[in-house]
């Protein structure tokens, strides 16, 4: 759409420059003013809505933890809430939901934390009235961090449910 | 698949040669009191005829060394030093140029090889300064078991000087760790002798496998595989390569979550294991003839970590049912549950000593780890043996004197693991020679 609007300036312009066979010397030449060139609404911006982008952007794809905790945070609640939303918008989704942990902890225990870290996030969204066959869980511990080095922001990213739609999203 | 034929290739032993009485106190090596003071012992190249067998001889000569030399207990002493050149194992050496150069005990051996290359590996242990034989065997293999003998003769020795059974002659299996190009994780299961020789992976890059641990039989192990998407508890046959789901056998054991590190019952015929059931971990025993599953604990709290009395009566787990995890001792029937572990901090990762006395954990508290042991019964005081940034998964040596860990590493680029073995006394702290990163230590039993 760009290019078509530049084009139909410059032929504007050209036929402008054809009919000025005597040009006055003292007065600037005017600019020529492009013509209003009529596009189609531009798409809104933001992702396109019931796709895994929508779901991230606006709903939350990850609840966070405190250390050694599988408590669910207000905050927490508050994107649970917003996915339990979306997800009723969207009843084809089906999702899972990742445990992870951070690297401060054994790899067993850590494993179990996960579990406990993700069955807290399906069991708030099937108390919003999610479908629970729709949801699956997994525990990865520690063994898939978002951020890998060992500073105390990377552990705090790193304590969270991810809720990735398996599908059933549009695309 | 790698078949470890490795395990069942047959090596005869005899004793050919008793030992004569003491003149003077004997020597003892105590493997109680820590190595500060490691027993000298000199080991000549084992003698051959042949280029063929000198070459061997001087081989297993290097892995004794270097097997008594890591074990922290014994100093070997420097080659250059050696006065007498043993020809003749049959004669009795001159101890004199052996007490000179401080050597307290001295090893010396004969490999060799007959038409049908059949190996024979002969060895006298000497008491240098009571001048008695300690120790006299030989064995008889294929010539390309050298480091197998080479590791029954480190143990026969460490076992003649320290009263305790051996664990050279024994294989390690862990968790190479990596990451792949998208940065996902790689975990993949890798064996090894216990001194770093013949390493060979058993599983591939494409799922992950974590905390395995040996049957007594050394021929299979359990491990957590991610292959089916999610942590699930495996049996693998090291024999045949064969793997499968414990959960798998029918639909009343199909776990209804993940499933964790199993460990065997002495018998070798049970398991016990944590697997996730109603939202929480629960332990189960797992009978390997009849695949039945019978649950063990119900409490709404995680149970894990199982690990047996050698004697198969009692299970060690750790579980979080008194707040933070800490470590609880019941029947193997899930009866009686004691909690033993009162300190500060989290408790983690219990394994039974072989010996039976003791267990080994791991423990979190201000940003610390540690290793420590504790009286199987709660009573008196734990001892740490170890503090550091990162602690995991205790790993006992067959004769209960060693513990393997994993151990992390801060760095700039994260946390690096490797696994390091340390005595039951808190000394001789030593890296394992592991190709990469590495975590999750089994040690096999001593293999026959």
């Amino acid at each position: 759409m760009k290019r078509l609007s530049i084009l139909a300036a410059l032929a504007l312009s050209a036929s402008l420059a054809a009919c000025a066979s005597q040009p006055e010397p003292v007065a600037p030449t005017p600019e020529p003013e492009p013509a209003p060139v009529y596009e189609p609404a531009p798409e809104p911006a933001g992702p396109i809505p019931g796709s895994e982008e929508d779901f991230e952007v606006n709903a939350g794809d990850r609840v966070f933890f405190a250390l050694d905790q599988h408590t669910l945070s207000s905050e927490a609640r508050a994107t649970l809430r917003r996915q339990a939303a979306w997800l009723s918008s969207y009843p084809q989704a089906r999702i899972l939901i990742a445990g992870n942990c951070d690297e401060r902890g054994t790899r067993e225990y850590n494993l179990a934390l996960g579990a406990r870290r993700a069955n807290a996030a399906r069991d708030f969204l099937v108390s919003q009235g999610v479908d629970p066959s729709r949801i699956s869980t997994v525990s990865y511990g520690k063994e898939r961090p978002t951020c890998n080095r060992s500073t105390q922001e990377c552990w705090a990213t790193n304590r969270n449910a991810m809720t990735i739609i398996q599908s059933g999203a549009v695309s | 698949m790698t078949v470890l034929r490795y395990l069942f290739t047959p090596i005869l032993a005899l004793i050919v040669m008793a030992g004569s009485a003491f003149a003077q106190t004997p020597l003892v090596v105590d493997v109680t009191e820590g190595t500060l003071d490691p027993t000298p012992i000199a080991i000549p190249d084992f003698i051959g005829e042949d280029n063929r067998e000198a070459e061997i001889g001087a081989d297993i000569s290097r892995v004794i060394s270097n097997n008594l030399d890591t074990s922290g207990l014994f100093a070997p002493v420097d080659p250059e030093a050696f006065i007498e050149d043993i020809s003749d194992i049959n004669l009795r050496p001159r101890f004199g140029d052996w007490r000179v150069i401080n050597a307290s005990a001295l090893l010396v051996g004969e490999v060799s090889i007959d038409e049908n290359d059949r190996m024979l590996v002969a060895f006298r242990l000497w008491d240098a300064n009571t001048e008695a034989q300690m120790q006299g065997l030989q064995f008889v293999t294929s010539p390309d078991n050298w480091r197998r003998i080479a590791h029954k003769v480190s143990d026969a020795v460490y076992e003649r000087l320290t009263g305790e059974t051996g664990y050279f002659d024994t294989r390690i299996v862990y968790v190479s760790e990596g990451d792949g190009p998208n940065g996902e994780p790689i975990r993949r299961l890798a064996v090894m002798d216990q001194d770093g020789a013949n390493p060979s992976f058993l599983t591939d890059r494409s799922y992950m496998a974590l905390l395995p641990n040996y049957s007594p039989s050394a021929q299979q192990i359990t491990y957590v595989s991610f292959r089916d998407g999610r942590a699930t508890s495996y049996l693998y046959d090291l024999e045949t390569g064969r793997q499968e789901a414990l959960f798998d056998s029918g639909p009343s054991l199909a776990s209804e979550g993940q499933s964790l590190s199993a460990r065997f019952h002495p018998n070798g015929r049970e398991l016990v294991v944590s697997a996730e059931r109603h939202s929480g971990h629960d332990l189960f025993r797992f009978d390997l003839r009849s695949r039945t599953l019978r649950q063990l604990t119900t409490h709404p709290a995680d149970d894990v970590e199982p690990s047996y009395a050698p004697d198969g009566d009692q299970v060690v787990f750790s579980s979080s049912r008194g707040g933070q995890s800490q470590l609880y001792v019941m029947n193997a029937d899930g009866t009686d549950p004691q909690r033993i572990t009162f300190g500060e901090g989290r408790y983690t990762t219990p394994v039974w000593s072989p010996r039976g006395d003791l267990i080994a954990f791991t423990k979190q508290r201000s940003g610390q780890f540690m290793l420590g042991v504790v009286a199987a019964d709660g009573s008196g005081e734990e001892r740490i043996l170890y503090e550091g940034y990162f602690v995991d998964t205790p790993a006992w040596s067959p004769n209960g004197r060693v513990l393997l860990f994993t151990r992390g590493d801060r760095t700039r680029e994260g946390t690096t693991y490797s696994i390091w073995s340390i005595d039951l006394a808190g000394f001789n702290l030593r890296r394992l020679p592991t190709q990469g990163e590495a975590s999750d230590p089994a040690w096999s039993p001593l293999i026959d």
